[in-house]
């Protein structure tokens, strides 16, 4: 064993080539020689013949050095090393193709980590939760929402009833007004259950989580803080824990602080966490609905098990609570579903196209190596005639296969960490909120493991698409003569297929990039119903201990908007509880006054208007009359519905002067028609239009608004102007986030989506589109390289010009039209794929089809005019001289 | 191929020692002259063969080799045992026996048959 080490290591020390240990093998050689010549001379044979004797018992020179050479060291590793040697040198003699080879394989590579990263983020990691695979989504199912919130009433009953999770606990959003030196600053806050981040199984940094009965109505105020807030609102104190800090004018204790990597996507923003000790009015109603709930599923138990039990006390409370529960099932899912499930057809859609542009790269390394093998077989030929072995020789093109690989994944990782870093520049700020996972983006190990995956196989492919052409048995034609015929026709054949599997993958790409791009291009100019152009926005929250009667809400928000108005460039200004695009929510059930009714669910989106917000927003009256200042607290009240509305409750009836209210038709809840807008959209850009009521801001306060203002010239100019307006009346109001329309609707996040999709697979469709006509180029130049002679020959027998070109255009058109025609049936396939992010568009569009076969045609045929141009220029007796 | 060289390498590199062991300190043509008389002459060594088997069981530290001068004057690489060598022959040595005396058993009888 010891005296086995010892060999080996004397072998690893021979790897360095020993100049002494060859030498003193020469004479040892030379010595052995000697003495056997002196015996043969001694046995009487002529000088001449005891040399030759003695060098003929010995078995050569030469082979014996070999013999002896390898086993002085790994003959492998000591190869290898040549060969790499060689390699670097056949690579820098050719700046060309090594530079072209590596900004391929560098691009697809770089292209392929980038978007593994962000799937690996959001899909591969695990969240940072305990066993985050048992944790689930808990909410109510209702009519227009599969997945909507659920009644803290209901979700103490299913807490207390339940008997398949461990423990279930509530969760919601919410905003605090926050004293800080410069001012009010709202606050974006969750409130949740006393056991929430237990479930969670998430343990504090600093100080200690809610104690149980944290959240019942006596418990004092406390809070726990992120780690982001922590370290930004109070420089990362330890002594925080104990103080006191002013939440919306309730003093409250700061009781711990979280974990950094603590990340929850549905209220990914909040900053301070505390318990729902405080029962907002909403919550003592089992009719209204604003809490999510997760649970830790018992062991053993399956989601359809939870999701059937759920469903069971759901029907148990419907039966009980007729008023309020009718409809009300139960939804439970996985909690990572919830957290990732927008995002992942389009992570798997882009890794997708970040792969095709990779194979296509390589395909297209992989011809140029091809062309080199051919023009390199005399060389290869005279190394074998030499006596190199023929895997030696296949040894010698795989390693150039490593090499090339091996660069190629160096530009690959550096142009991988750029583009994460540029494409997570590009996520607005509230995108991140909602996607904290993706800070969790970088060359992770698994990463780092997907790049040698793909490095491997790129490797195998170069190293074996060469030796599929090395020709041992030809070898020595090719010494013979200078290359042509048989070998140039079968290259042909395996370029050309190459070409059509380029040619194919480009197509897919394309049309994918294609239905992208026309899907975003009709979302952002989906139907609005209203002039997005010069509106500026801005959240306005009035402080509750301040402004605690609806008379002095709607006093200050009068004074807002005319002090707003008087802001120059401003032509008027409005509110609303929920500003257009923002999603269809925030809803009402609602009951007409004469219409047959069974208790069922008339869900409409609910929102609160001033006078003058059609007429700043643009949207357009149908019929009737818009509010008006006169509709305030001391009238009836009255509402403004959406088109949607009319048509779904008034079938062929004229809804102006009908009146509806709640669902038992409560006195204070009656409304009377007014007027029809036309459909404002509510909802965000790809969701359906839902029936929507404005009732008067004036008869329904909120405390927390949307500011719009129209201007007469660019909305952004006039964004920092506003929050100062607002301070002007008080400056206790808290104001966030002014925008304008166009930006909110810009940044949202089905636009983000949808604009990201569409670029990148729109940038990985160029590259392949260029890419692939290259190989195109690349085949039929070569073609027209290897046929020169040929074409020479036609032309002296007096082909035309016109013919030769239609010679190589065929060629290329053949390759082209077959490319296409099977990238289009490819296309067709994987484009069901993308049925889940395509707005308003089939995945069978023609105009598509069309538009790629025509652009990648045009570029094939540019491709292959170049060649044919040089073609149909050959003197023919040049070229007949030439060979 | 590779099994039969190291059946072959291995012999070889016992009759290396065997023959160091009898003759003391030798160079590598006296060792080949030395096993093929000793085999009668039935054994024709390719003599560059030997220099591989004499490197490995230099580098096991079986032997050890020192230039010096032959008996009529030459310069030679002498080869000498160690004492690892001297093991390594015993060893060896003992499981040819038994290898050989093996198959002496398993030959005989079908010779006889």
């Amino acid at each position: 064993m010891i005296n086995r080490l010892r060999a080996w290591l004397d072998k690893l020390n021979g790897v360095v080539p020993g100049q002494e240990q060859e030498l003193d093998f020469s004479s040892e050689l030379e010595s052995h020689l000697q003495l056997h010549i002196d015996d043969n001379l001694r046995s009487g044979m002529a000088p001449e013949e005891a040399r030759r004797n003695a060098i003929l018992k010995l078995g050569g020179i030469e082979s014996t050095k070999q013999a002896h050479r390898e086993t002085r060291t790994f003959p492998l590793l000591e190869t290898t090393v040549q060969d790499i040697r060689y390699a670097l040198r056949q690579l820098r003699r050719s700046p060309g193709f090594t530079a072209t080879a590596v900004l391929m394989l560098g691009l697809g590579i770089g292209a392929s980590i980038a978007i593994f990263a962000f799937v690996d983020a959001a899909l591969i990691k695990p969240l940072p939760y305990a066993d985050p695979t048992r944790l689930a989504d808990v909410a109510e199912h209702g009519v227009a929402f599969p997945r909507s919130n659920i009644s803290y009433q209901d979700f103490r009953d299913w807490q207390r009833l339940n008997k398949v999770f461990s423990s279930v606990e509530a969760y919601t959003g919410g905003g605090f007004l926050l004293a800080t030196p410069s001012g009010v600053e709202p606050v974006p806050a969750a409130r949740v259950t006393d056991g929430f981040f237990r479930v969670l199984g998430i343990h504090l940094m600093l100080g200690r989580d809610f104690y149980s009965g944290e959240d019942q109505p006596n418990a004092p105020a406390t809070t726990i803080l992120t780690y982001g807030s922590w370290q930004r609102r109070f420089g990362g104190r330890k002594e925080v824990i104990g103080e006191t800090v002013n939440l919306s004018g309730t003093p409250t204790t700061i009781i711990g602080v979280l974990p950094e990597d603590f990340l929850f996507p549905p209220r990914g923003s909040a900053e301070f966490w505390t318990t729902v000790h405080q029962l907002s009015s909403c919550e003592k109603r089992r009719s209204c609905h604003n809490l999510f709930a997760i649970g830790r599923l018992k062991d053993g138990v399956s989601f359809e098990t939870a999701q059937t039990e759920m469903a069971a006390i759901a029907k148990q409370l419907e039966i009980q609570y007729p008023g309020s529960n009718r409809d009300q099932g139960a939804h439970i899912a996985p909690l990572p579903e919830l957290m990732v499930g927008t995002i992942r057809p389009i992570l798997l859609v882009l890794l997708a196209g970040a792969c095709l542009l990779l194979v296509i790269a390589c395909v297209n390394v992989a011809s140029l190596l091809l062309v080199r093998s051919e023009s390199r077989r005399r060389e290869f030929a005279v190394r074998g005639a030499l006596g190199a072995s023929p895997s030696r020789l296949i040894r010698q093109f795989i390693t150039e296969g490593f090499v090339l690989v091996g660069a190629g994944t160096v530009a690959g990782l550096a142009a991988g960490y750029f583009a994460i870093r540029l494409l997570l520049g590009l996520v607005s700020k509230d995108m991140l909120s909602s996607m904290p996972y993706l800070s969790r983006l970088g060359l992770t190990p698994h990463v780092l493991g997907f790049t040698v995956v793909i490095a491997l196989l790129a490797a195998g492919i170069f190293s074996l698409t060469p030796v599929l052409r090395l020709p041992t048995a030809a070898m020595r034609e090719a010494l013979n003569d200078g290359d042509r015929g048989s070998a140039g026709t079968l290259w042909r054949r395996l370029g050309a297929n190459l070409v059509v599997l380029e040619l194919t993958i480009a197509v897919v790409l394309l049309v994918g990039a294609g239905l992208l791009g026309k899907s975003f291009y009709r979302l952002l100019h989906v139907d609005l119903a209203f002039d997005p152009g010069n509106l500026a926005t801005l959240f306005v929250s009035l402080p509750t201990t301040t402004y605690n009667k609806d008379e002095l809400v709607v006093t200050a928000a009068h004074k807002i908007i005319d002090r707003v108005s008087t802001l120059p460039g401003v032509t008027s200004a409005a509110i609303t509880s929920t500003l257009p695009v923002s999603g269809n929510g925030n809803t009402d059930w609602i009951r007409v006054v004469g219409h047959p009714f069974h208790g069922e669910h008339n869900e409409v989106n609910e929102r609160e208007v001033s006078t003058d917000y059609f007429k700043t927003i643009r949207a357009q009256l149908l019929r009737g009359r818009l509010l008006t200042q006169q509709d305030d607290a001391t009238r009836p009240r009255v509402t403004v519905i959406n088109k949607a509305f009319a048509d779904k409750y008034f079938p062929g009836e004229d809804p102006i002067g009908k009146k509806y209210g709640n669902g038992d038709l409560a006195p204070d809840s009656i409304k009377e028609i007014v007027g029809i807008v036309d459909n404002i959209r509510e909802s965000s850009l790809d969701e359906a239009i839902w029936p929507a009521e404005y009732k008067a801001h004036n008869q329904d306060a909120d405390s927390f608004f949307a500011l719009v203002v129209r201007t007469s010239g660019d909305a952004k100019s006039i964004l920092p102007s506003l929050s100062t307006a607002v301070h002007q009346v008080d400056p206790g109001i808290g104001t966030l986030n002014e925008l304008t329309m166009q930006q909110r609707i810009n940044d949202s996040q089905t636009a983000y989506l949808h604009r990201s999709a569409a670029w990148l697979v729109g940038g990985f469709a160029a590259l392949a589109l260029i890419l692939g006509v290259i190989g195109l180029y690349g085949v039929i130049a070569y073609s027209v390289s290897q046929r020169t002679r040929e074409i020479g020959v036609r032309m002296a027998l007096g082909a035309q010009r016109g013919t030769v070109y239609q010679l190589i255009l065929r060629e290329a058109s053949i390759l082209t039209v077959v490319g296409i025609t099977a990238g289009i049936l490819c296309a067709l396939g994987a484009s069901t794929l993308l049925r889940g992010l395509l707005f308003q568009i089939r995945t069978w569009d023609i105009s598509t089809l069309a538009f790629v076969a025509v652009v990648l045609g045009a570029s094939a045929l540019i491709a292959s005019y170049i060649p044919a141009h040089r073609a149909a220029s050959i003197n023919p007796v040049e070229a007949l001289r030439a060979e | 191929m590779g099994d039969k060289t190291d059946v072959w390498q291995g012999t070889l590199a016992l009759m290396v020692l065997k023959t160091l062991e009898s003759m003391g300190p030798l160079h590598g043509y006296g060792i080949a002259r030395r096993i093929e008389q000793t085999s009668g002459d039935l054994l024709t060594l390719n003599y560059g063969t030997l220099y591989p088997a004499l490197l490995r069981l230099e580098q096991e530290g079986a032997i050890t080799s020192e230039w010096g001068q032959s008996e009529n004057n030459r310069r030679a690489k002498f080869y000498s045992l160690t004492r690892t060598g001297h093991r390594l022959l015993n060893k060896e040595a003992r499981s040819w026996e038994q290898t050989t005396a093996i198959l002496a058993r398993f030959l005989a009888p079908s010779e006889e048959a």
